[in-house]
């Protein structure tokens, strides 16, 4: 850490904590629910050492009770308070879709306006670390399908850290991805983040060429083969979408009208996945700016195994990228 | 207005009369609500709740103003015994504007924030955890208020259930689970849904106290509720008062009641709370059979003029169709 140049170097996982922890201490209505998040630490370690600071009231360890807890949860914020909900990873959010899609997501169109859910839901998620099928799931696209959902992506440290602040203010019900593969990576940010906007997506790297558009751990990966793109003369733009709903459309459709060519990136499957509404929306509304059809690198349609080479087979990895937009720029 | 007070108070003509009153309006207002969806003028599920009325107006009149209550979407009755205006549930069923919910939710999904009515639940079970959520958020803000929370045998096979009723006795938390056993989830009888089917056992597990009660039978059910509401009121704890009772029409207007016999119906018929009720009343003077045809005028009479104001109704209009999907547009 540097403090002399408004600079700190943390892990995703300590961003993820200094985010939590400024939640806590900012509003008394907030607490932390989740399963392993209080006496354990937290599964992976995000919220460790806050029970003892905060206590048990605010840092409730649960059941293994998905649909019970994250219920309650939405239900604690249709009596006025704030909860945080971990579901510890993605993969067992399935237990409790039917409370975020018929609840959460429904109330308040269904009530005529008259029921909020200011409820935020953290969730690990992310492929890599050798956890096989059910461990392995990408679900971001199952989420940003429903109305009345925030979904956001955490695909860096700053938003590791300010997206969960920001998503408080939110009278509406937010889902916010983490992605664990990344918790022990170092990353140097702003020592003060200042407002953090969870309503806009977000250009990492400006350029003219192309435009690579993606999230979660797609954004590290396309940010260094951007630098390895421009070594070579290409000078790749890259979007980190981190609003996966409501989409923010104008960003990614400047940067088409920029660039004239899009590779989309993301680790779901392929099929009616974020990418395919992203291609959808370029055709629709940005058609007669591109000089090429929009392609797309995404998870390959397999339960995800539990090998390492076939586990990294099964998504888009920096190289991928670079060959794709050579591909594309070149024609090689 | 919400008919109930701070304390359960000691039965009286003044409370039997509005007893009677509540329960023959919902009676009579589904009776209407059945003929309208004939006509066509409420559409979608009607699920009635005829035949099980003692239980409804028994439980909440032992709420405050300031409880929460979650409901199924058999809720027409719950609504009308905590007050709610019958003329905007009326318009809801007919999906007009200025139904309690812009007519949004319909009869499954009625909701009334001021009246605390939180739905209109129509996932069986579903609503358990948010009534749990709700108490839990009372007792972080060291409110005094409990959350009761209805649901039917069906729910009680639902996981939700089962995790609900162990969160709720985990954290210690007032929520009164009012089990509303009619027999049959849809069609299917209990004895082809529960291993045990003394519901009420089900709250041993989780050491949560629980009750029976005769929900054919008001001031049994008035009596239990006290009772609970007093209980989950002094211990911030959980309870379960499964009312046993029965529905006198079909599961809801599309089943044909293939799987239960008329001659059961028939049975369940002559234990009819309202009769009973009546009885009970003129019995005790309370009441004269002249006075009892005026209700029924009266009530008529509200009936008409709630059905006048959802014909008279607006419907909302096409540009606010995603109003309020999120907060920002719903300004």
């Amino acid at each position: 850490m540097d403090n002399s140049t408004g600079k700190i170097t943390l892990t995703y996982r300590e961003a993820l904590k200094q985010g939590l922890r400024k939640a806590l201490q900012n509003d008394e209505n907030v607490f932390l629910m989740g399963e392993d998040v209080g006496r354990y630490g937290g599964a992976f370690a995000v919220s460790k050492g806050l029970l003892q600071e905060f206590g048990a009231d605010r840092i409730m360890d649960v059941p293994l009770s998905e649909a019970g807890f994250v219920g309650a949860g939405i239900g604690a914020a249709m009596a006025g308070m704030k909860p945080i909900i971990e579901v510890m990873t993605v993969n067992f959010s399935l237990l409790a879709m039917d409370q975020i899609v018929n609840n959460a997501a429904t109330l308040l169109h269904m009530s005529g306006g008259q029921i909020y859910v200011p409820m935020i839901i953290r969730m690990g998620c992310g492929i890599g670390r050798q956890l096989a099928a059910q461990h392995s799931h990408s679900w971001e696209p199952f989420y940003a399908h429903i109305p009345g959902l925030i979904v956001l992506s955490a695909g860096t440290h700053e938003d590791a850290r300010g997206m969960l602040r920001a998503a408080l203010q939110s009278p509406d019900p937010v889902l916010l991805f983490e992605y664990t593969l990344m918790l022990n990576l170092e990353k140097e940010i702003a020592a003060d983040l200042g407002f953090i906007d969870i309503t806009k997506a977000k250009v990492l790297r400006e350029g003219s060429a192309i435009s690579i558009i993606t999230y979660g751990t797609g954004v590290y990966k396309s940010l260094e083969a951007a630098a390895e793109l421009a070594l070579v003369g290409i000078e790749a733009e890259v979007i980190d979408l981190r609003v996966l709903r409501p989409l923010d459309e104008r960003t990614f459709l400047e940067s088409v009208a920029k660039t004239h060519r899009v590779l989309i990136v993301e680790d779901a499957w392929r099929s009616v996945s974020i990418s395919s509404e992203i291609s959808a929306r370029i055709m629709e509304k940005a058609f007669y700016d591109l000089d090429a059809p929009v392609q797309r690198l995404c998870g390959v349609e397999v339960p995800i195994p539990y090998p390492a080479h076939l586990e990294e087979a099964s998504i888009p990895q920096k190289n991928d990228i670079v060959n794709a937009v050579k591909k594309m720029i070149r024609h090689d | 207005m919400v008919q109930s007070t701070t304390e359960p108070q000691p039965m009286d003509a003044k409370r039997g009369l509005l007893f009677l009153y509540q329960m023959l309006l919902i009676r009579r207002f589904e009776e209407k609500a059945a003929e309208q969806y004939t006509k066509a003028k409420i559409r979608g599920f009607l699920h009635l709740y005829i035949g099980e009325e003692a239980v409804a107006v028994g439980v909440i009149q032992a709420l405050r103003e300031d409880d929460n209550l979650l409901c199924t979407y058999r809720e027409h009755g719950h609504a009308l015994a905590r007050g709610i205006d019958p003329d905007i549930i009326m318009a809801e069923m007919y999906g007009k504007m200025q139904g309690c919910c812009r007519g949004r939710g319909g009869s499954m999904h009625l909701f009334d924030v001021a009246n605390r009515f939180y739905g209109g639940n129509a996932i069986v079970s579903g609503h358990l955890p948010l009534a749990v959520g709700m108490a839990l958020a009372a007792k972080k803000q060291k409110k005094t208020n409990l959350t009761c929370c209805f649901f039917g045998e069906g729910a009680a096979a639902e996981g939700t259930f089962h995790e609900s009723l162990n969160l709720a006795a985990l954290w210690e938390v007032p929520v009164l689970f009012v089990c509303e056993n009619n027999l049959y989830a849809m069609g299917t009888a209990i004895k082809y849904s529960h291993a045990i089917t003394e519901l009420e056992k089900k709250g041993a597990a989780y050491g949560i106290e629980a009750v029976a009660v005769d929900g054919m039978d008001l001031m049994a059910v008035i009596a239990a509720a006290n009772i609970a509401a007093a209980k989950v009121r002094s211990s911030g704890k959980p309870y379960l008062l499964v009312c046993n009772t029965y529905r006198f029409r079909a599961h809801s207007m599309f089943d044909a009641e293939l799987y239960r016999d008329k001659k059961e119906v028939e049975e369940w018929k002559k234990r009819d709370p309202i009769p009973q009720f009546e009885q009970f009343l003129l019995q005790k003077q309370w009441i004269t059979d002249a006075e009892i045809t005026a209700f029924e005028s009266k009530i008529e009479k509200k009936i008409a003029i709630a059905v006048d104001f959802a014909e008279a109704g607006t419907w909302e209009p096409l540009d606010q169709l995603t109003k309020f999907v999120y907060s920002e547009t719903g300004n």
